[in-house]
Formats: C-alpha cells, sequence, structure tokens
C-alpha cells in the first residue's frame, strides 16, 4: 500500500521582550537560578499579571505578517495542570479568543512551485520554569527564572506532507520572527520550539490516520530527522498490523529515533475558563495600522528587491534573504564596495555565499560572528572591482582578512605588495622572459595550437607572483607571438 | 475614653497636641490585651511594631491618618507579618511584601495593630472555619460574629480598633457588620486594589473596610481607594474625598425597596428594625418605592458556581511546593501534592475547591459555569434597571441575626443561604453597605444599602444623615464598653 503523511506543526517562538508576560522581571537567559523571578512569577498569595503591552504589539506583528486576522478582542484563560515548575497550578493562555487566527505562509517546495500552508491560530501564552533533576542527590530543583516568558504559540494547519516540507515551513517561519525582530530565533536555548504532529494514512483516503506528537526537537535538521523517522515507524506499526497510539514522543538526537514520552490516556482535564484577573485584551484599528507601519521588509519582498536591484539570480537572493542578518550583511557589503549596485551585487552575492559562508561553517560560527566585517569585504570588492588586485589575489587577502593581519583589504594589499601590475613595460619584460623560455610552446603556438597561450600567460603570472593583470598580459602576449609568425 | 472617640476626633486631638500616636497606640493595646483572647478576633498581634510605628509617626507625622491604629484582615499581605488567611496551609507564611491596600494605609500613617482572624481562605459566612478557631461575638459570646471577616467586625465592635480592613466576596464585610453592630462598606469592584489581597473569587473579592460609622469608613476608604497598576481590574478613575460628601442631607433621595428582599424568609424581628430604619430614611426626606429586581432568587446558585470555579483555581498554587504547608516525608510528587492539600486545607476549603473544579471539567462547564455567567448578567441587569429608577436600594443584609456558634456548622447550605441578601450586590459589582439600625433580643440587626458602581460617596452619605439621628451605630456590646 502506499501511505501519504500528515502533518501540522505547533511552533512556540519566545518573544523577545526585556520583560515578561505577566511580570517586570528580566527575560534574560542564562542567569543564576531564580534571580529572575519576582513575587508574581513565583505565583505569591495575592499577587496579579498584568500585561506586557510589548508582547501585545509583537504578537499582532507577527499576525500581519502572516495575513491573519488580528482579533479585535482576545482573552486569556487559565489551562489548569499541576506541577512543580508551574507555581500558580495553572498557565496563562489563550484558549477559545487567541490573539491571531486564520493565516498561512507560503513555502518553496522544489523547483519554484510554492504551497499555502495555512496557520489555524496562534495564540498568547507564558512559558512554565524548569524543573532540575540532575543538580541534587534525591531530590529536583525548580528554576523559574523562564517562568512568565512570553510565547507565542504558532498552529499550522496538517496541510504539510513531507519532512522537507515541514523544515522548509519552519525555517520559513524562522525567518518571519526573526526578520520582526520579535523572536531571536536561538533554537539551542529554546527561543523557538517546534512539536511536529505527524500521521499517516493511505493515499487517496479522506480520513486521518492516528497522530502523534514529537518533541524536543531543536533544529531544522533534526526536525526533517524527527518526521522521516516518525512516519517510517507509523508505516511499519500499521503495516504490522499494530495500532498506533495518540501520545506523546521525544525525539533523540543521539539516535535519531522518537520514543514515547506520555500517551494520552493519562491527558490532564485542563478546566480552561477566562482568567478573572485580567481584561480582555481590545485592539482597535488604530493600533494595528501603527504596528503595519513598523512592519519590516520581509524576507520574501526583500528577495524580489535583491533580484531587481543587485541582479541575483532567485536562488542567490533567496539564500540571502533567508535571514535578515545575512541579507543586511550582504546590503552592508555591497555598500561599503560602490555605488553600483547592479554591478556589485554579484561579486559580493558570490563572497558571501561561498568563502564567507565556507569560513563560517569551518568554524562553526554565525553571521553575526563574521571574522570579516562587511565594511571589510566591501573594500575588497571594490579593489577587484578597479583592477587593483586580481580576483586570485583577492583570496589572499580574504583569507589575510579572516585571519585577523590587517584592517581593511587596503592595509594588506599595501604591506603584502599585491597591488597589480598594469604597467605595459613592466609587463612587457614579463612577456619577452616567457616567450624567450619557452621556445617549445611559442613554436606550438606558432604551428597553429593557439590555446598554448594560456601556458605562456600562465608563467607570466607565475613570474609576477599574480600581480600581473592577466588581461593585459593576455593580450599583449596575443600581439607578440602573431607578431612573431 | 479614647476609643470612644471617631478616627476624625483622634487626628484632631492628636494634631493639637492633646495626645500623641504613641498614646493612641497603647489605649487600643491596652484594650486588645483585655479583649482580644475573650473574642478570638486577633491571629497575629504587632504590639511591638505598631508601638515602634507610633513613635515614629510621633516624630515625624504626615498623612491624612497619621496615628490612626487599624487592624488588617489577614487575608491582606503584611511584608515581614504573618498572613495566613487562617489557614494551616499559610500558618508558617511571612509575606515578603506588602498589599497595596496596606500599603496606602500605611502611607496615610495608620498604625497595624494585628491580623484579624477570619473564615479560612475567605470561604464562611461565620468565622468557624478558621484554622485558629472560632471568633466569638462581642454581643453575645455564644454566637458567631458573622464571616468571614468575623475578626475585623468583631474587634472595632468591642472596641480593639477604631477601624479594620475586610474583604467582601459575596458579603463577608456587610453580613458580619451587621452580626456585630459596626459599620461596614463594600466598595465597588474595582474600586479597592487587589494587588495582596489573597484571591478567593477574583471576579468578585473587593477590599473594604469597619469602623463605628459611615463618617469613619469614609476616611479609611479615601486613603485605601484608587486605580493600582498592579490589578488590572482596578479603575482608573478618581478618588474623592468621601468624607466631604457626607452632607447629611438626603431629601428628595429615592431609595428602593425591591420586594424580593423582603419575601419569605426574613425574619419578623429583623424586618421591623428595617421598617423602623426606613421610616427613619423618609423621616430624613427621602422617597421610598418598591421595586423588582426578578433574577435576584439565582443569585446563590450563580454564586456557588462562580466564586468555587474560581477559588478552586486560584487555590491551586498552594501545593506545599514553595511556601506554605508541606506533609511530612512525601514519597512522591502525587503524595506530597495531595497529602499537602489534603492536610493544609480545612474541610470548607476543601469542598469549594471540589465544588469549583467539577463546575470547570470539561463536559460540566457549559452547563454550570458559562450558564453561572449568563445569570450573573441577568442579576447585574436587575440593578442596572432598578438604578434607572432610584437612587438607593434598602433592604435588610441577612434574614435573621447572629446564630449560636455551631448551629450551622453541618449545614452548608443552610450557611450558604445566610448570604442571600448580600450575593447579588457582589455578583452585580455594586457598592454596599451595612449600617446598624436596631437589635433583636439583644443581637444587632443592620440595614443593607446599595448605591449604583462608584457611587460610594451617595451611600455613605445617605448612611451617615441616618446615623445623625439615630444612635444605634453608638453602641457597644455589654462588658466592651
Amino acid at each position: 500500500m502506499n501511505w501519504e503523511a500528515v502533518i501540522g506543526l505547533e511552533v512556540h517562538i519566545q518573544l523577545a521582550t526585556q520583560s515578561k508576560i505577566f511580570s517586570s522581571a528580566p527575560t534574560a537567559y542564562g542567569a543564576e537560578p531564580n534571580t529572575q523571578a519576582n513575587a508574581v512569577d513565583v505565583a505569591m498569595p495575592g499577587v496579579l499579571p498584568v500585561i506586557n503591552e510589548q508582547v501585545i504589539r509583537m504578537a499582532t506583528l507577527f499576525g500581519l505578517a502572516i495575513n491573519a486576522d488580528i482579533a479585535p478582542r482576545s482573552v486569556f484563560a487559565r489551562k489548569h495542570y499541576f506541577y512543580p515548575d508551574l507555581p500558580k497550578g495553572y498557565q496563562i493562555s489563550q484558549f477559545e479568543l487567541p490573539i491571531v487566527a486564520n493565516g498561512h505562509l507560503d513555502i518553496t517546495v522544489g523547483e519554484g512551485a510554492t504551497k499555502r500552508i495555512g496557520i489555524t491560530r496562534a495564540h498568547l501564552e507564558e512559558d512554565a520554569g524548569k524543573s532540575l533533576h540532575d543538580v541534587f542527590d534525591r531530590a529536583t530543583g525548580i528554576d523559574l527564572n523562564r517562568a512568565g516568558t512570553p510565547l507565542v504559540e504558532c498552529v499550522s494547519e496538517p496541510e504539510i506532507s513531507s519532512a522537507a516540507e515541514a523544515a522548509a515551513y519552519a525555517r520559513k517561519l524562522h525567518s518571519l520572527v526573526t526578520y520582526l525582530g520579535i523572536c531571536d530565533g536561538n533554537m539551542q536555548e529554546g527561543s523557538f520550539r517546534v512539536d511536529a504532529n505527524v500521521s499517516v494514512r493511505p493515499v487517496g483516503s479522506a480520513e486521518f490516520g492516528t497522530r502523534t506528537e514529537t518533541k524536543n526537537v531543536n533544529s531544522f535538521r533534526f526536525l526533517e530527522k524527527a518526521i522521516e523517522y516518525e512516519i517510517e515507524r507509523q508505516i511499519d506499526v500499521i503495516e504490522g498490523g499494530g495500532k498506533i497510539v495518540q501520545e506523546t514522543r521525544l525525539f533523540d538526537p543521539t539516535t535519531g529515533e522518537t520514543r514515547s514520552m506520555r500517551s494520552k490516556e493519562e491527558a490532564h482535564d485542563y478546566r480552561y475558563f477566562p482568567d478573572p484577573d485580567l481584561l480582555p485584551v481590545a485592539i482597535d484599528a488604530a493600533f494595528i495600522e501603527a504596528a503595519r507601519a513598523e512592519l519590516p521588509e520581509l524576507p520574501g519582498a526583500k528577495a524580489e528587491r535583491f533580484e531587481a536591484e543587485y541582479g541575483l539570480s532567485t536562488a542567490d537572493a533567496a539564500a540571502l534573504t533567508a535571514s535578515r542578518v545575512w541579507a543586511d550583511y550582504f546590503e552592508a557589503t555591497v555598500a561599503a564596495a560602490g555605488a553600483d549596485k547592479a554591478k556589485l551585487g554579484k561579486p559580493a552575492s558570490n563572497w558571501i555565499n561561498t568563502e564567507l559562508a565556507g569560513v563560517l561553517n569551518r568554524d562553526g560560527l554565525s553571521i553575526g560572528e563574521a571574522p570579516v566585517s562587511a565594511a571589510q569585504l566591501g573594500g575588497l570588492i571594490a579593489r577587484v572591482d578597479d583592477n587593483t588586485i586580481s580576483g586570485k589575489i583577492a583570496k589572499q587577502v580574504f583569507d589575510a582578512l579572516v585571519a585577523g593581519e590587517g584592517e581593511s583589504a587596503d592595509a594588506i594589499i599595501e604591506a603584502k605588495g599585491l597591488k597589480q601590475i598594469t604597467d605595459s613595460g613592466a609587463i612587457e619584460s614579463f612577456v619577452d622572459e616567457a616567450i624567450a623560455n619557452n621556445p617549445d610552446q611559442v613554436q606550438q603556438y606558432l604551428d597553429g595550437k593557439t590555446k598554448v597561450v594560456g601556458f605562456l600567460v600562465g608563467q607570466v603570472m607565475k613570474a609576477s607572483k599574480g600581480k600581473a593583470n592577466p588581461k593585459e598580459v593576455n593580450q599583449m602576449m596575443v600581439e607578440k607571438l602573431n607578431a612573431m609568425a | 475614653m479614647m476609643h470612644e472617640r471617631s478616627i476624625a476626633e483622634l487626628i484632631a486631638a492628636r494634631a493639637a497636641g492633646e495626645f500623641s500616636a504613641a498614646d493612641i497606640t497603647a489605649a487600643y493595646l491596652d484594650r486588645i490585651d483585655t479583649h482580644a483572647d475573650t473574642l478570638n478576633a486577633l491571629i497575629t498581634r504587632t504590639d511591638a511594631a505598631a508601638r515602634e510605628r507610633a513613635a515614629a509617626l510621633d516624630a515625624r507625622a504626615d498623612g491624612a491618618l497619621a496615628g490612626l491604629p487599624i487592624i488588617h484582615k489577614d487575608i491582606f499581605c503584611t511584608k515581614g507579618v504573618k498572613t495566613s488567611c487562617a489557614s494551616r496551609m499559610l500558618d508558617n507564611f511571612i509575606a515578603p511584601y506588602n498589599a497595596t491596600v496596606v500599603e496606602r494605609l500605611h502611607a496615610a500613617g495608620t498604625v497595624t495593630l494585628g491580623k484579624a482572624n477570619m473564615d479560612e481562605f475567605a470561604m464562611g459566612s461565620s468565622n468557624e472555619n478558621s484554622f485558629y478557631g472560632a471568633v466569638k461575638n462581642p454581643w453575645n459570646l455564644d454566637f458567631v460574629p458573622g464571616g468571614s471577616s468575623g475578626g475585623s467586625a468583631a474587634a472595632v465592635a468591642a472596641g480593639l480598633a477604631p477601624a479594620a480592613t475586610g474583604t467582601d466576596t459575596g458579603g463577608s464585610i456587610r453580613q458580619p457588620a451587621a452580626f456585630c453592630g459596626v459599620t461596614g462598606i463594600k466598595p465597588t469592584y474595582g474600586r479597592v486594589s487587589r494587588y495582596g489581597m489573597i484571591a478567593f473569587a477574583s471576579s468578585l473579592d473587593q477590599g473594604g473596610c469597619f469602623a463605628r460609622s459611615a463618617e469613619d469608613c469614609a476616611h479609611v476608604l479615601t486613603a485605601m481607594a484608587g486605580f493600582d497598576e498592579r490589578d488590572s481590574t482596578s479603575v482608573e478613575r478618581d478618588v474623592p474625598d468621601y468624607a466631604s460628601q457626607l452632607t447629611g442631607d438626603i431629601s428628595g433621595l429615592t431609595i428602593g425597596l425591591p420586594r424580593e428582599y423582603f419575601a419569605e424568609g426574613l425574619e419578623a424581628g429583623s424586618r421591623e428594625v428595617i421598617d423602623a430604619a426606613i421610616d427613619q430614611m423618609k423621616a430624613l426626606g427621602a422617597n421610598v418605592v418598591e421595586i423588582d429586581m426578578p433574577h435576584t432568587d439565582l443569585a446563590v446558585s450563580t454564586y456557588y458556581v462562580i466564586a468555587p470555579a474560581e477559588a478552586s483555581s486560584n487555590l491551586a498554587r498552594f501545593d506545599g511546593v514553595r511556601y506554605g504547608y508541606r506533609c511530612a516525608d512525601p514519597v512522591d510528587l502525587d503524595d506530597l501534592y495531595t497529602r499537602s492539600r489534603a492536610e493544609g486545607f480545612g474541610p470548607e476549603v476543601q469542598r469549594r475547591i471540589m465544588m469549583g473544579a467539577y463546575v470547570l471539567s470539561a463536559g460540566y462547564y457549559d452547563a454550570y459555569y458559562l450558564k453561572a455567567q449568563k445569570t450573573r448578567r441577568l442579576i447585574a441587569g436587575d440593578f442596572h434597571d432598578a438604578f434607572a429608577k432610584v437612587d438607593l436600594i434598602a433592604a435588610p443584609v441577612t434574614q435573621a441575626p447572629a446564630f449560636p456558634i455551631g448551629e450551622k456548622a453541618d449545614d452548608p447550605v443552610a450557611m450558604y443561604l445566610n448570604d442571600v441578601y448580600t450575593l447579588p450586590a457582589s455578583l452585580a459589582g455594586v457598592p454596599g453597605m451595612s449600617v446598624p439600625a436596631g437589635f433583636v433580643d439583644g443581637l444587632p440587626v443592620g440595614l443593607q444599602l446599595i448605591a449604583p458602581w462608584f457611587e460610594e460617596g451617595r451611600l455613605l452619605n445617605a448612611a451617615h444623615s441616618y446615623q445623625q439621628a439615630t444612635d444605634w451605630h453608638t453602641r457597644r456590646p455589654p462588658g466592651f464598653e
């Protein structure tokens, strides 16, 4: 039988606010346990939540960016369950009336094709604290620093059909929220958490199969792996005569497998009801328009502009705009290189996507940690563009910049004497020398094997240590050889 | 005698140098020494801090109520002082911060003498549901003082403090004020900040105060009330100086008598007292008309869905993990939760948590909680309609005066029916008062006055006008003169 997968993603997006969603405590990551939790976060008797206005602004920006409806009135509800890292015994979330609903995201599937994935809803909620099981002997520690951190939980329609599509959707969403500046996007620190609801069904079936929810996926690569594994596993179970159990599963990155965490039989009745401590959130048209005016250029629009303004290919534009930091780096590089965007865009794109990306990849750095600044790279590109150095020398200069051997491309070129030789007298002596030293090759040329000119030019470049302008060398070499015929 | 003076007189006498804040505090601490144990009115005494505070105020006096001794219901968080909510659950809890009410009164210059006994987590109408034992009614020590703010009401009635704070969720200020023969006001929902007031039912809880007269209440309420950015449900609206609104003139005021509050159930003796009080209001120039509030009979069932539902949620934080009572030697997490809560909460609190969890559970939510929200709107609608016709509503506070300790302790439904006249105003969020209006068999009877939203000034003035013409509020229980 042929099977198809039905996938929906729930993404927890941690909002990049200074303070928590319902308290004034800071949200900074990595502080000493329980130093970023105040009386409200600890749920002292008598304390009350007060909504952080930034959270509403950020959720509105998000809703606009996914073309969703912003609810004129949304309501916080209490979701009850007992757990030691949930101080109030309930989580403040949104249930019946979420702030954002009916949005969508277009993802690229295969060559140039796009697919629209519906977003059912995105609601606001507070994060819980953390239980630390490995710090104390025979006791669990509770760290409430994270308690009350604002989250948007974004729930897609079950319209994703493969692990690759799921990863594309998650990447697109990640790119969007970091563009909007509402999330730092750090998956290792849990700022962007993806849970995958996966089921399989016979191709063409209208009914959904029983789904599982896979958690603990902290990279796009793992997301793809986890979903692939889960699809395979479910097909194996069904084809082996078994049944899928509706359950929560945990992805284990070391084995690439998912394993059962808890089944829905133990699921709670959350006893949701509207939180009487908080008023409904009322959003008027003026607030939405103010947010709309604040929306930055989003990846799709930016990619289109990059193609038009910088003459980039669709693929290059897409690669550069996937992240706002990369796109900003690119634009700053071109600006530093010169005024002619159409001419300088392509080389800048090549430098960034190949040389720079290679270094970052090799050293495990993010673009924000790049050892070469956009100004430095732009300066280098400018020197290639004005023929001060050749492309080959440029790579040497780039390596020197990476190694921190100079403040700028100019400084390195100067210090290392890499300036290209364009003086025709100097070039002529190199050419004459090459002709004199290689009579066999000269004879071959004269016999009609004109391709050998490349070898002779190479000899000149070698002798000049790469500094001779290859175009001029080539021109002079051909002239001299032709004159000998 | 110091304790016979009104708040205005105390403040003025101190300002005039007749005596100091230290003198006032010492006098009241003496009365507490003599009477507090008899009544079991206080859970915690803060004598040393009070003396220190009074001395500090004498060195640098400021604030409208500078030097005024006060007792806080033990539901208000007081920094560095045990705040128990009369529960074993919080018997070891020292609040790390002050409730807004405590902070504001402190800023006005009050001196805290101690923390008043109450029904556990404000759940009760008799003050028998306290981990620290029942409070006694100063008018008859075998009778209940009412609840849940029973300790506050008894303390003011016995002259242990000129004023006390309380909270009213379904009648917890008005009913004990009536039973103890003192003046008590529950302001409009949102008028007084709930921050630091340990939550029972968030959409109903409202802080207020007890004193010997409406005039005294006006002074205290002016200092307590107002918007608080830490409480999203507090209302951003200026607070008038309520005392300046006490003209004593109610001529031309239209007072509505809801038929439903004078129907079957109201005992004859209490009825006579209320009728006489209404005649007095007429004599003062008020017009009195009968009105209908047709949804009054829905109040008890509405309240006993909404309040327990919210309570079951608000009390989920008491889990034995971060503070408060934790059972000995839990074997696992479930055991920790189950035994900490079973041992830490008293039976009435557990009953309400179970009722609340039930009405919120999947499959019952619509039938109970959602329906109760709808009937609540109907009840609020009754007040809207009524206040289109009348300026004020007058009614009894309870069907009968205080009952003997133990009489209803085993019958929760009989106990719940005690609140039948106070619940509607709580559900609607309108301000209400209890004003001493007479006695039946030596036990006080209270007249309930209810005003439209945010018309505390009108409410207090009507009570003040009545108190200018009567002396019920000046009576002292025998033995507590």
